[in-house]
């Protein structure tokens, strides 16, 4: 399409090649008053696609709170903005790279972190912290192993190199992923409350200036592409996928945090999605202003690129900004300092237009808000079909055999294979690395902390969307609590399959709604995040994914809490109660190979007691050890923090699968001293907590009731041993089969 | 104008993990009979050079100065 | 007592080890952009970690021939301290001032996390604050930094005593699974000829205070700015 001269006549089938919908391009037409060129209509599909327009989202995406005393700003800027004290702010947003992944997982994944780096850095933030939240098929699945290797080497060839630690994530094995893996990365950045840069073009006649890499053809329609479901084709669409250059992007960091010392920005946006189509876009929309650019002041790294292949390329590293005028000069040493490209190319206008020129010809006139405001569906939705019933009987019982089982189940298993591989120690600010409930990274030179995580329970979602969605995002919260932070805010990305499903938009709009309970109920609201459709292959949808990413302030990293059993002769405390669910449980699909039941239900009342009253026992210094109970329930949660600590626990209660491995909601396991035990326990009584003491901390094994003793060395063993063990398997060939 | 083909490889006797990465996925793939693979890097550089004993004698200095680690590598130059 | 940091590019440990040096010497070093080609006078120099120019060719082979490493060779000449850490190391190499090379990790991925090495030698400014033999943990993060040495280097340098720091267990035995990277004899930190140029892959700027999980690397630091501020 690309070598179509731009003058060609716009037939349907060129059209349909761009993902329009013959009603979209009607409508197109209506708006418009005429018929788009073919750089207009390329224009036009992918401001409309689902990606960059949220047409099928939005009208629910606004029932989420998205409001705190201490939000800066909220959704619909590049990232959102909370309020950490000390006149700094944290910036934070969560994004899919899932298609790009699936296709070319290193480059895919790579360019993903570099995405949301620039996110985040664009907003005059210092990034800090990257978080991966991962979903794989089956380990069985012949892909996946080359697909996980792909995923983490990019993740961590990207963010090793640019220098932002990878402190956390997660990942997980399901069948449901089999053909559509999930890649969401996280980047949380501090910067001085008052020095937030917006996307917004002001002032007419200000010059408009590139800054980054070269555009080239790579991406190009990759929005386009996000949108639109797998077939075997797609394997074909391999050269849509863009190459990181995470080198340049550090150069590119460095040289937006030292221009945005000065005052010469008026507007600044990153050129992600639909690169400089929709980055102008939504600078003009947000100032309500035109833009105009001439396309041979552009940057290219080939010759003969057309004006549609300049303005859709997905080229990556760069950015597009308004200056005040006369300030060229000055923004332009700091550029040729880093040795990036810089171009004025254009400038705002009050045409309220976006307009471009081409070998001195206009080549595409479109209104902004046509473009800018795109279509919004309010798409049929069902509830979708309840789960199996739970089995009549489980198989028996083995308490040492089962938490063996779990600990290497690939769910649960160390993923320490994958964390290693992430520099999760550059910036010499993490105070607690992966491997525990949040991760914690000092706001550089004070005593504070920002603990984050990114949680997201899909078996769950997909056997209740309502109850799923209020885990998630309580889930995070809990993770956060369980290390002494107080949770702030939440940034999402949204997974799930085609809308255009009754079954599956149901599943988005009640995992929303679940989300939008527990988010008000706990104080979290949402301040930015992403939202991803059409994850499924050959009519097959993923299972429902609200991944949460969560963000939380200690005020005193020397009063912070993790998992570690730190001493011998403490008591085990557990939080919160429950009746032994084992619904939708860990526990169940490994000893029925299959899921069944409902989800453990999220009494958010409770929720926020029990975290309420944990955080302060943690801010008071009573313990430093403190795990949420979650994935595998109260037994795998103690052996972690065994494993943790390389101390042991000897636990008490009844050797029943529901007390052992159930995994009911609100719960916490603390290890506090002998003599602040009987303290802790009234406390809980007068906050009307529930609280027990369920076991002891020391020697080497875990214990129940004083029998099954595994050694911490066996249950390490055990942990370790599956991930590596996996990732030695076969090579399988890359993609052809 | 000319073209230099640059073919850096590493020494005998240094050790090549990626080589024998290589190696291995070949062998789990069914091919039988490999005897050794050795991975390197090939470089591609246009001179706007017509005379090949001075583009020859550019190109040994890229090499010798930044190309290549004589402590590990080996290169060999091919002009057209 | 006073220190330089060389800042290429794709640096990115150059904060961290300002952080470090400037808590154990109470001020702050000088920060030396690459292409400066006057560095002030100076007790030590220290190379960052990073990806110095992106190392798309080799870690650390275009930061050799930036104007302030040919500044940086000649006060290493002079015998001025130069400590290179992670692509430090690599671009000290690389220049020439150490032997060997540091090739790709021997499980072919980047590697992060704590390590134990052994103090192999007191004898030069950078360990003469520690005890030989002792165990210390730094962590590591990198991709390629597996030492490479030919026999007749690997000789000379056991010889002269130039192994600074070794890849150990805890208990401080040469062991393969002690070795993150597939380094030759274990090889974590080399001396150069004249024993004021330390390499070294660990990172020690990762462990100066408690909060960060430890505090060997600030008596690595301590030793040797005693040690410069002794020699002064």
């Amino acid at each position: 399409m690309s070598a179509a001269t731009n003058d060609a006549a716009i037939t349907p089938e060129i059209v349909a090649e761009h993902g329009l919908s013959p009603d979209e391009y009607d409508k197109a037409l209506t708006l418009l008053g005429r018929a788009p060129n073919l750089v207009e209509l390329g224009i036009i599909s992918v401001m409309w696609s689902e990606h960059c327009s949220y047409k099928s989202s939005r009208r629910w995406l606004k029932t989420l709170p998205t409001e705190a005393p201490w939000v800066i700003c909220g959704p619909g800027e590049n990232a959102g903005v909370v309020d950490i004290g000390d006149g700094l702010a944290a910036i934070f947003k969560m994004e899919s790279h899932n298609h790009p992944s699936y296709i070319e997982p290193y480059q895919g994944a790579a360019t993903g972190v570099g995405g949301i780096l620039r996110d985040v850095f664009t907003m005059g933030a210092r990034p800090v912290a990257n978080l991966n939240a991962l979903r794989f098929g089956s380990p069985e699945h012949p892909k996946t192993r080359h697909l996980v290797r792909g995923v983490v080497a990019g993740i961590g060839g990207y963010g090793n190199c640019v220098g932002v630690p990878t402190v956390g994530g997660e990942c997980t094995f399901d069948p449901g992923y089999d053909g559509n893996i999930l890649v969401n990365a996280m980047t949380v950045g501090v910067a001085p409350a008052d020095r937030i840069f917006y996307a917004k073009a002001s002032g007419v006649g200000s010059p408009i200036v590139y800054v980054g890499s070269k555009t080239g053809r790579d991406g190009i329609h990759g929005a386009t592409m996000a949108s639109a479901s797998f077939d075997e084709d797609s394997e074909e669409k391999r050269p849509t996928v863009q190459v990181g250059d995470p080198f340049t992007e550090k150069l590119l960091i460095e040289a937006c945090l030292e221009l945005m010392a000065t005052d010469c920005i008026v507007g600044i946006q990153d050129m992600g999605a639909a690169g400089l189509t929709s980055s102008s876009v939504e600078m003009a929309d947000k100032g309500a202003a035109g833009v105009m650019l001439d396309m041979d002041q552009v940057p290219v790294r080939e010759e003969g690129m057309t004006p549609y292949e300049i303005m859709l390329s997905e080229s990556q590293e760069r950015m597009l900004m308004v200056l005040r005028p006369g300030r060229e000069a000055e923004a332009r040493a700091i550029f040729e300092k880093w040795e990036l490209d810089f171009a004025v190319i254009g400038e705002v206008t009050d045409s309220r237009h976006l307009t471009l020129r081409s070998g001195g010809k206009i080549v595409c006139d479109l209104p902004v808000e046509m473009l800018a405001t795109g279509l919004q569906y309010d798409r049929p939705w069902e509830t979708p079909a309840a789960p199996a019933p739970l089995p009549a009987s489980v198989p028996a019982l083995s308490v040492k055999d089962d938490l063996l089982k779990l600990l290497s189940s690939p769910d649960l298993a160390s993923k320490r294979w994958v964390w290693e591989q992430y520099d999760h120690m550059v910036m010499a600010d993490t105070v607690q690395r992966p491997g525990g409930d949040a991760a914690v990274v000092r706001v550089h030179g004070t005593e504070r902390g920002l603990a984050m995580t990114t949680d997201c329970t899909p078996r769950y979602c997909a056997a209740d969307p309502v109850t799923g969605g209020r885990q998630a995002v309580a889930e995070a919260w809990r993770n956060l609590t369980a290390s002494g932070a107080r949770p702030l805010a939440v940034t999402d990305c949204l997974n799930f399959g085609n809308p255009q499903r009754a079954p599956v938009m149901g599943q988005f709009v009640l995992c929303i709604q679940g989300m939008g309970e527990a988010c008000r109920v706990l104080d979290f609201p949402v301040v930015s995040g992403n939202v991803s459709l059409y994850n499924e292959t050959d009519f097959a949808s993923i299972p429902p994914t609200p991944q949460i990413g969560g963000l939380g302030l200690i005020d005193d990293i020397g009063r912070m809490a993790q998992p570690a059993i730190r001493a011998e002769g403490e008591t085990l405390i557990l939080i919160g109660d429950g009746e032994g669910h084992l619904g939708a449980s860990l526990y169940l699909r490994m000893a029925t190979g299959a899921d069944a039941g409902m989800p453990p239900p999220v009494d958010l009342e409770k929720e926020r007691r029990n975290g309420d009253f944990v955080r302060g026992l943690i801010a008071e210094g009573v313990t430093t050890t403190c795990h949420d109970v979650s994935d595998g329930g109260l037994l795998v949660a103690a052996a972690e923090m065994a494993m943790a600590g390389g101390i042991g626990i000897a636990l008490e209660g009844p050797e029943d699968a529901g007390w052992l491995f159930g995994e009911d909601q609100g719960r916490y396991l603390l290890a506090v001293p002998e003599d602040a035990v009987e303290t802790v326990l009234k406390a809980a009584r007068s906050a009307h907590v529930a609280a027990a003491a369920v076991g002891s901390t020391g020697g080497s094994a875990l214990t129940l009731n004083g029998a099954n003793a595994i050694c911490v060395d066996e249950l390490r063993a055990a942990n370790e041993r599956w991930f590596p063990a996996y990732m030695s398997g076969p090579v399988e060939s890359g993609g052809d089969d | 104008m000319m073209k230099a083909k640059v073919h850096i490889t590493l020494k005998t006797g240094v050790l090549d993990p990626q080589g024998k990465a290589i190696s291995h996925a070949l062998d789990s793939l069914g091919f039988d009979g490999i005897e050794d693979v050795r991975q390197g890097k090939y470089i591609e550089i246009r001179l706007a050079e017509t005379d090949a004993e001075t583009a020859r004698s550019k190109v040994e200095a890229m090499c010798s100065r930044l190309l290549a680690n004589p402590v590990i590598e080996n290169y060999s130059i091919e002009l057209e | 007592m006073k220190a330089a940091v060389i800042v290429f590019p794709g640096s990115n440990c150059d904060r961290d080890i300002a952080v470090a040096l400037e808590a154990c010497m109470g001020h702050a070093p000088a920060m030396v952009w690459h292409r400066d080609s006057e560095l002030p006078d100076v007790d030590l120099i220290a190379l960052p970690g990073g990806f110095s120019y992106g190392d798309y060719l080799r870690s650390g082979a275009m930061a050799v021939h930036s104007p302030a490493m040919r500044e940086v060779v000649a006060r290493a000449e002079r015998g001025v301290a130069v400590l290179g850490i992670c692509n430090g190391f690599q671009v000290l190499t690389e220049s020439g001032l150490l032997p060997g090379a540091l090739m790709r990790n021997r499980d072919l991925r980047f590697v992060c996390r704590d390590v134990w090495v052994r103090v192999e030698t007191t004898d030069s400014v950078f360990t003469t604050g520690l005890q030989k033999g002792e165990c210390m943990r730094f962590p590591v993060a990198h991709n390629d930094g597996s030492y490479f040495v030919d026999d007749t280097t690997l000789a000379t340098l056991q010889d002269a005593d130039r192994i600074a720091f070794r890849y150990v267990t805890p208990d401080g035995q040469v062991t393969d699974d002690a070795n993150p990277n597939g380094s030759r004899a274990g090889i974590a930190g080399v001396l150069g000829p004249s024993r004021n140029v330390l390499g070294m892959m660990p990172h020690p700027e990762r462990l100066v205070d408690e909060a960060q999980g430890g505090t060997d690397g600030r008596r690595f630091f301590e030793g040797l700015l005693n040690a410069l501020e002794t020699a002064r």
